[in-house]
């Protein structure tokens, strides 16, 4: 069975349909994706996806990986973090480290990039390279995956200069979109329904994690997945634990995030999580590795509710995974965490530790309510924030970046074939 | 660059579909940021007086197509934003209320919206300097048609064949239809004028299902539902 008839199984045969029709006028066209890593992180996930579902449309699509030194990825890394507004000084050393491996990465892709007809740079790691194929056949666009919304300036003036020749950005939500002399497309993010983050489980695997961590299955569970970050609010979460707690007793509150690394701020906060938690055996803080993607989905297949109490989010792909996997959100009134958790519908917003505890208890106390919203959490899921969704909107962008402005376009396949001919 | 259709947004353009067989189309939409934004009701309306025909669309008709929740409160994102961001009920029902099918073309949309905003702001001055508690973002769509090559003969092969749409496709005749035809209409109920008053009867009970509240797939239904009833029935509803 093709990967095609998988996701077919999951979205529905006119779904795949409408992708193979938006594809087909793109039969053979190269389109290559460009990103900094093959393993780990949001993108690299979406991709391992995203290319055979394309080249099973049809498409010739390839995956290329830039390579660089320690003091690269420092330098990314930084870029990383100050676009999402930490005020971190590049030095000069650093930032010709990245423009240095920009350079030599060129040069190892400059047949396949060259030649492409549409090329998608994923971040600021590979955002340089576009300067040095002035004889670029295709289309280049710049996809940003940060909430960029609030960058350090210097930064970002910095990264500016790189991505103004793209023929086009792409940001996941308008709030995060900046001016650039280019059409700016929205699109965002999507989760495949096929990885070990959100594969259905046996109901076995659930049993496990309640054996593992200890935790009762006959008593309400409530989950927050997210790092120790304070924009995370996990002390918040236990604020409204607590408050909910008094009216039931027997509720059991699992935070769950990735082990602190290199991010010194996590270990305080982390640490002042475990503070707030001290005394209370039903509060339960799992440190688990950055694979740890069954385990994860086996937890929020276990929670009775989700939280994403958030004060600051990007799109908040958490909250997706746990709406795919029928669970109601209550998450923070912010950001992605917006178009995705509808107020009585797929769960609630709230924006006190007071707030979230009382959706907690509406909720708890009617469970019939837990069923009902989260079926419909998971088929707005479906119908809104999967790969192949994900995959519609590229191909739409593709089309549409050969028309340039035009609000209407009405197109055969042979009108098209004949645009990605001229390239 | 051939283009089948380069009519301007906001302008009405001949349905393709009548009175030869029905050119099953599909499409999709994608979303551009604008760079416009607006905190308070004064900035929101002076925005919609600059903002492209192609973002009044997207607000009113394109956000159909786009992630939406299958209730919606209200059946276009200005109303929406006036109740959840400005918190003023009064402005928001009245937006509501507007069906931009009342309007020949955008423009005469966008002169309604103002005046309404203008209405309001006279009623209640401190809607002046109140300022909303998320911001608005103007975005604008491009939309994409293509022509998936099915093609219907006879309106009673709508009954086994509406099932087989898309959504986006029931998106492009039932919603996007109505931008497009000459009498502001669905596809549907276009294609089914050019056989005489034959199918009015069915062409009034089409005009009683609401593209605004329920989702694409549910619409779909509702139209199969529709027509597989009516080509079922010996006896149609007279002509009127």
């Amino acid at each position: 069975m093709s990967l095609l008839d998988d996701y077919a199984q999951i979205c529905g045969n006119d779904v795949i349909a409408h992708l193979q029709q938006l594809a087909a006028p793109f039969h053979g066209a190269r389109v290559v994706h460009v990103n900094s890593t093959r393993v780990g992180g949001g993108v690299a996930e979406i991709l391992t996806k995203m290319i055979p579902l394309m080249q099973e449309l049809g498409i010739d699509a390839s995956w290329e990986v830039i390579t660089g030194e320690s003091q690269f990825y420092e330098c990314t890394k930084g870029m990383h973090n100050t676009l999402q507004g930490n005020q971190i000084h590049l030095s000069d050393k650093l930032l010709g480290v990245y423009e240095r491996t920009n350079a030599e990465n060129a040069e190892s892709l400059r047949e396949s990039l060259t030649e492409a007809d549409f090329v998608f740079i994923h971040d600021p790691q590979p955002a340089a390279l576009l300067q040095h194929f002035p004889n670029r056949k295709g289309k280049w666009i710049w996809r940003c995956h940060i909430d960029a919304s609030h960058p350090y300036r210097p930064v970002w003036k910095y990264l500016r200069k790189f991505i103004v020749p793209y023929d086009a950005s792409i940001f996941s939500l308008a709030a995060f979109a900046h001016e650039l002399p280019h059409p700016i497309y929205l699109i965002p993010p999507s989760i495949d329904p096929l990885s070990d983050k959100n594969i259905e489980l046996e109901p076995g695997a659930v049993r496990q994690v309640y054996e593992k961590y200890r935790l009762d299955p006959e008593r309400p569970l409530i989950l927050q997945v997210s790092r120790f970050d304070r924009f995370k609010d996990p002390i918040g979460v236990i604020e409204a634990y607590q408050l909910a707690k008094k009216y039931l007793p027997s509720l059991q509150l699992v935070l769950a995030g990735g082990e602190a690394t290199d991010d010194p701020e996590g270990g305080v906060v982390l640490g002042e999580v475990q503070e707030a938690a001290y005394g209370d055996p039903d509060i339960h803080i799992l440190l688990l590795p950055s694979d740890a993607h069954l385990e994860i989905n086996a937890l929020q297949r276990a929670a009775d509710i989700t939280l994403q109490k958030s004060i600051r989010e990007g799109f908040g792909l958490t909250v997706t995974e746990a709406m795919w996997k029928g669970k109601p959100v209550i998450g923070g009134d912010v950001g992605g965490i917006r178009l995705q958790v509808i107020n009585h519908h797929t769960g609630f917003l709230a924006s006190t530790p007071e707030g979230a505890a009382l959706r907690i208890r509406y909720l708890l106390y009617q469970p019939e309510k837990i069923r009902e919203m989260g079926e419909k959490a998971r088929v707005f899921v479906r119908d809104n924030f999967l790969i192949t969704r994900h995959l519609r909107e590229y191909l739409a962008l593709m089309v549409a970046l050969l028309y340039e402005s035009q609000d209407r376009i009405e197109l055969s396949c042979s009108s098209l074939n004949q645009e990605i001919h001229d390239l | 660059m051939t283009t089948l259709d380069d009519t301007p947004a906001g302008t009405v353009s001949e349905s393709e579909n009548r009175p030869g067989p029905f050119l099953i189309k599909d499409c999709a939409l994608v979303a551009l940021a604008t760079g416009r934004r607006a905190r308070m009701l004064q900035e929101f309306r002076n925005e919609i007086t600059q903002i492209d025909e192609s973002s009044i669309y997207h607000h009113y008709w394109g956000g159909l197509l786009q992630a939406r929740f299958e209730e919606r409160e209200f059946n276009n994102d200005f109303a929406a934003w006036i109740r959840h961001g400005i918190h003023d009920a009064m402005l928001a029902e009245r937006l509501a209320a507007l069906d931009p099918t009342d309007f020949t073309d955008l423009e005469l949309l966008r002169h309604e919206i103002i005046e309404l905003i203008d209405m309001r702001l006279d009623e209640c001055e401190s809607l002046l300097w109140m300022r909303a508690t998320q911001q608005f973002e103007f975005i604008r769509s491009q939309i994409i048609v293509f022509d998936t090559e099915r093609r219907l003969q006879q309106p009673a092969e709508l009954a086994s064949a509406i099932e087989q749409f898309s959504t986006s496709s029931i998106f492009y005749h039932f919603i996007d239809a109505r931008r497009r035809t000459q009498h502001r209409c669905d596809d549907f109920s276009d294609w089914l004028a050019g056989f005489g008053d034959q199918f009015n009867g069915l062409r009034k009970h089409i005009a009683g299902l609401d593209p605004y509240f329920g989702s694409l797939a549910e619409l779909r239904i509702q139209l199969a539902q529709l027509f597989q009833t009516y080509f079922q029935e010996p006896v149609h509803e007279p002509a009127g």
